[in-house]
């Protein structure tokens, strides 16, 4: 009966390999399938039940988890809560997870590729495993400022360091508190999150990148300038005309030289040079100008200024825009910053980083170190150049008429003592019987010490009373300390 | 093809002592870690389950020493290991719906107080049972007690209906199974049988497409096993018990007369009635669309118990998330049913292939039992106790990982349950009595046998 039982045998190593490969196919192969299926909460529950690591700046955690003592293992905490929410964002039980919570879910949760030593070393110990620490770039100062400047007006403010690209200070107004979105208490969780979703100041919305796009307005006239610095053909001292009005070409539009239908011109014999033209901020001379420099120039500086980019800064940044197939009348308003334009503040904090930084632009980033529990550093910011809209020379021709539109122009709430600064407002008409919104682009430095920042109060009116003396406002906190 | 197994006469009983320690020394270990994982701290009966291991196994290992000298060293050991691997899954899963609350399972004291009386009925059996042959004579009752177990869900007042399959007696207040019972009876029954039948089971009848059938005549034994199969799958409503049954039939019919036909008759007779199950029976139907398709919105409700299973197994991964450190309390059954799953959560496809390997090994014995043995009670009896069990591991395991429909049957050993941890105690005291024989030197008449490594067993098994 031998011959028969190895049958048997055989059989039964047949049937126990299917188990085999049926196991390792659940375990293994469907693995990702399966964890990430709707249905399956165990997915959510181990997503939750980690220890996840703090966010921090200056040293002091800004959202970090404590041990709950319920079903999901522990609770995340914010502190402060709405002054930082449009960068940490939440991290809901019930909602997911948005910013900085959701762009490196896998460092803080500790699963990311580049912790894997380091799970394994907690392993080998014994120790809990615990995410990673993320540290932010942004200055508490900064921060702070700008918050307490904008005072929950809606609107923005980034402030950068030119130089490194590292955000300083990024506010998103109104805000709200993540810890109502974080709590394990279900029902308080979904009232809060209706309320905030039928909000219509949007305070979910992180403004500075994303969400709607805003016209930069005259502000956008740094873009313009600097796109005819780079033809070669002009200079600050150039003379461009400025009349009164312009009759856009093949059409039936007239631009004002300034708002409200003021019709003076810019100069005597209806022209100024460049840096005059910039210092009033002049429709007609950067309409005229932006003809003569063509789209082409103009589009190829606005792109080596970031625009058109896909950002992510870790979360994602909105690209801005200059319109596409623009006819002349449309060029001309496109190079005042009205037409298709539509910019984020990041977007133009860094046009005013460019002028500060000799030229280029470098990446912006809000993640200055990520450092495991045990305080070993895994990554660290490493500065990257986004483009160079402008040569250095060209920078500092910029530079020299931002400092004539703070020191004699529009920009003069933004000034600092002892301290250089240049900037661009903006007074960004978006719609008919609607109060224009309010920009301040600029930039501070005193010794080693730069600043770019770009304000942006919607329906603030003039930028040169809304938005300057909150530019001041950071630019201060950041250099004079 | 005749083999000639010659024997290297040597009890191994140190082996089996060692063996056995380290298999209480993982499962306690195990047992430890789910405390440590679940509450950070070691469990507080860790002491008793250790003391209390030691000296069933000490038991175990005196019993053999004495009653069964030459018993395979490997057997017990595997059995007390998944006994104890069993109970720290059990405790697992307790323990985590008493921090989580989604459902509520008993602790592990009870499967430890039926490991107590499995480990005695084990000890008593090869204490009381001197030759397995004596079974033999118990061959018709067995048949007649085995057929009355099976059919006892079905009387109206014990029987009793869970998850749609009418496989359980309730008296006073205990719950059983009486199918892993009817199991034992039946492999006496069927061994008892065809050892006197299998010259003229063997006889070859007319021949068709190359296989030749057997006679007309000698099909009346696989028809009343068919019927008493289909009665099982038609009142029962449980695919798996009854296939299990036809299976460890068919299979002993064809190791007593070594004709494939009977394997061919057999498979061809259950397909109809599976057939037939799968479309008629809304029961068995709701565990085909669930085995076909748990994880599509259509059929999540219905499907809860293998999608959670499945969850489970992914959420283990390679390595598992650690012992104590899953959720096999989202898993309806997570103790009992869907303890592999439970296991493949914690200990990962490393520890699910361990486990697999396990039951592989003590298959392997069994049947290499069933070669070594010189009566053709004793093959057919460890070859169908061997093959039943894999079919077993099979089925069960095979429904969670979705090989084959989910159906009723626990895995043995591992599973919460008294009747089913109880009645494998029996088997293995039954697998260890005829390894026994199949060792014995005296049974074997071993000429000249020389120390060192003569032919082993295994190599004429494996093939």
């Amino acid at each position: 009966m031998n011959k028969p039982l190895r049958h048997v045998w055989l059989v039964v190593g047949v049937l126990f390999v299917l188990l085999f490969t049926s196991t390792t196919y659940f375990q293994v192969v469907a693995q990702g399938r399966l964890n990430a299926h709707g249905q399956n909460q165990r997915t959510l529950h181990n997503e939750y039940g980690r220890h996840r690591g703090p966010i921090v700046v200056d040293g002091h955690p800004i959202a970090s988890s404590q041990e709950s003592g319920d079903t999901y293992g522990y609770l995340r905490t914010y502190d402060p809560g709405a002054m930082y929410a449009p960068i940490t964002g939440y991290y809901s039980v019930v909602y997911g997870f948005t910013g900085i919570e959701r762009s490196l879910n896998d460092t803080l949760s500790g699963e990311a590729d580049a912790l894997f030593y380091h799970r394994l070393a907690d392993v080998i110990s014994g120790r809990e495993n615990q995410g990673a620490t993320v540290e932010l770039t942004l200055d508490s100062a900064a921060q702070e400022a700008a918050w307490d400047a904008l005072d929950g007006r809606r609107g923005a403010v980034v402030a950068m360091d030119p130089e490194t690209g590292a955000v300083l200070a990024m506010v998103s107004a109104p805000s709200f508190d993540p810890n109502e979105l974080a709590s394990h208490d279900t029902g308080a969780v979904s009232s809060a999150w209706s309320a905030l979703n039928e909000d219509p100041e949007r305070p979910l919305t992180n403004r500075a990148i994303g969400g709607d796009l805003y016209p930069p307005g005259s502000a956008f006239k740094l873009v313009t300038a600097s796109a005819a610095l780079e033809t070669g053909d002009y200079s600050a001292d150039s003379v461009i005309p400025g009349p009164g009005t312009y009759s856009l070409p093949n059409s039936s539009s007239v631009m004002n030289n300034f708002s409200e239908g003021r019709q003076e011109p810019c100069g005597p014999d209806d022209e100024s040079t460049l840096a005059e033209a910039l210092r009033q901020s002049c429709n007609t001379s950067f309409g005229m100008l932006g003809v003569e420099v063509g789209e082409d120039q103009l589009r190829s500086t606005a792109e080596e200024f970031g625009f058109g980019q896909d950002l992510s800064i870790p979360m994602g940044v909105t690209p801005s825009r200059i319109g596409e197939d623009l006819d002349d009348a449309q060029l001309a308003t496109t190079s005042i910053g009205q037409y298709e334009t539509r910019v984020t503040p990041l977007q133009m904090a860094m046009v005013a980083g460019a002028f500060a930084n000799d030229g280029v632009v470098m990446q912006p980033q809000l993640v200055q170190a990520v450092r495991t529990s045990d305080l070993s550093t895994v990554s660290e910011l490493s500065p990257r150049e986004v483009g160079q809209p402008l040569s250095a020379a060209n920078a500092a021709q910029m530079r020299q008429m931002m400092v004539g539109v703070v020191e004699d122009g529009t920009g003069s709430a933004a000034a600092i003592d002892g301290v250089e600064v240049g900037g661009k407002t903006g007074t960004a008409e978006w719609g008919a019987d609607r109060a224009p919104h309010s920009w301040f682009v600029g930039y501070g430095q005193q010794d080693d010490r730069k600043i770019a920042v770009a304000v942006v109060v919607e329906e603030g009116g003039y930028g040169s009373r809304t938005a300057a003396p909150i530019a001041r406002d950071v630019m201060e906190a950041v250099i004079q300390r | 093809m005749a083999t000639i197994v010659s024997y290297t006469a040597r009890p191994r009983r140190l082996i089996q002592a060692l063996l056995l320690l380290l298999a209480v020394a993982v499962g306690v270990g195990s047992y430890a870690l789910v405390g440590l994982g679940r509450f950070d701290e070691l469990p507080a009966n860790l002491l008793q389950i250790t003391v209390g291991a030691l000296v069933l196994v000490a038991v175990l290992q005196i019993a053999v020493a004495w009653r069964a000298p030459y018993a395979d060293p490997v057997i017990l050991p595997i059995v007390v290991l998944l006994n104890l691997l069993g109970i720290t899954m059990i405790e697992s899963v307790h323990a985590a719906n008493s921090i989580y609350g989604v459902r509520s399972s008993a602790s592990a004291d009870r499967q430890m107080l039926w490991a107590v009386i499995g480990v005695l009925l084990c000890v008593a059996l090869l204490v009381l049972l001197r030759d397995h042959r004596r079974l033999r004579r118990y061959t018709w009752i067995s048949a007649v007690v085995g057929g009355i177990l099976l059919l006892l869900p079905l009387a109206p007042v014990i029987g009793d209906s869970r998850n749609g399959s009418r496989i359980w007696i309730n008296i006073a207040g205990f719950s059983f199974q009486p199918a892993e019972l009817a199991k034992i009876a039946f492999a006496i029954f069927f061994a008892g049988y065809l050892v006197s039948r299998r010259d003229t089971l063997a006889l070859a009848g007319p021949k068709v497409l190359g296989i030749h059938l057997p006679r007309w005549s000698d099909f009346g034994p696989i028809l009343v096993a068919w019927g008493f199969a289909m009665a099982v799958l038609v009142f029962q409503t449980d695919l798996g018990t009854s296939l299990m049954f036809f299976g460890l039939f068919v299979v002993m019919l064809y190791v007593a007369t070594d004709r494939l036909s009977w394997l061919v008759i057999g498979a061809v007779m259950f397909l109809p009635p599976a057939v037939f199950a799968a479309t008629q029976m809304g029961h068995v139907r709701t565990r085909i669309t669930c085995w076909l398709d748990p994880l599509s919105s259509a059929n999540y409700g219905s499907c809860e118990q293998i999608s959670q299973g499945l969850f489970g197994l992914a959420s283990g991964g390679l390595v598992g998330t650690g012992l104590g450190e899953g959720r096999p309390d989202m898993v309806p059954h997570a103790e009992s049913d869907f303890v592999f799953a439970s296991f493949a959560e914690e200990m990962g496809m490393v520890g699910a292939f361990a486990l697999l390997l396990l039951y592989l090994l003590l298959v392997q014995r069994a049947v290499r039992a069933a070669v070594g043995i010189s009566d053709g009670f004793g093959t057919l009896l460890a070859g169908g106790l061997g093959f039943v069990m894999a079919l077993q591991v099979f089925v069960v395991v095979g429904g969670v990982t979705r090989v084959i429909p989910l159906t009723g049957l626990t895995l043995p050993f591992l599973a919460a349950g008294g009747s089913s941890l109880v009645c494998n105690w029996i088997i293995a005291g039954i697998l260890v009595r005829l390894s026994d024989a199949a060792r014995r030197p005296a049974a074997r008449q071993v000429e000249g046998a020389l120390p060192g490594p003569a032919a082993r067993p295994g190599q004429e098994v494996t093939a």
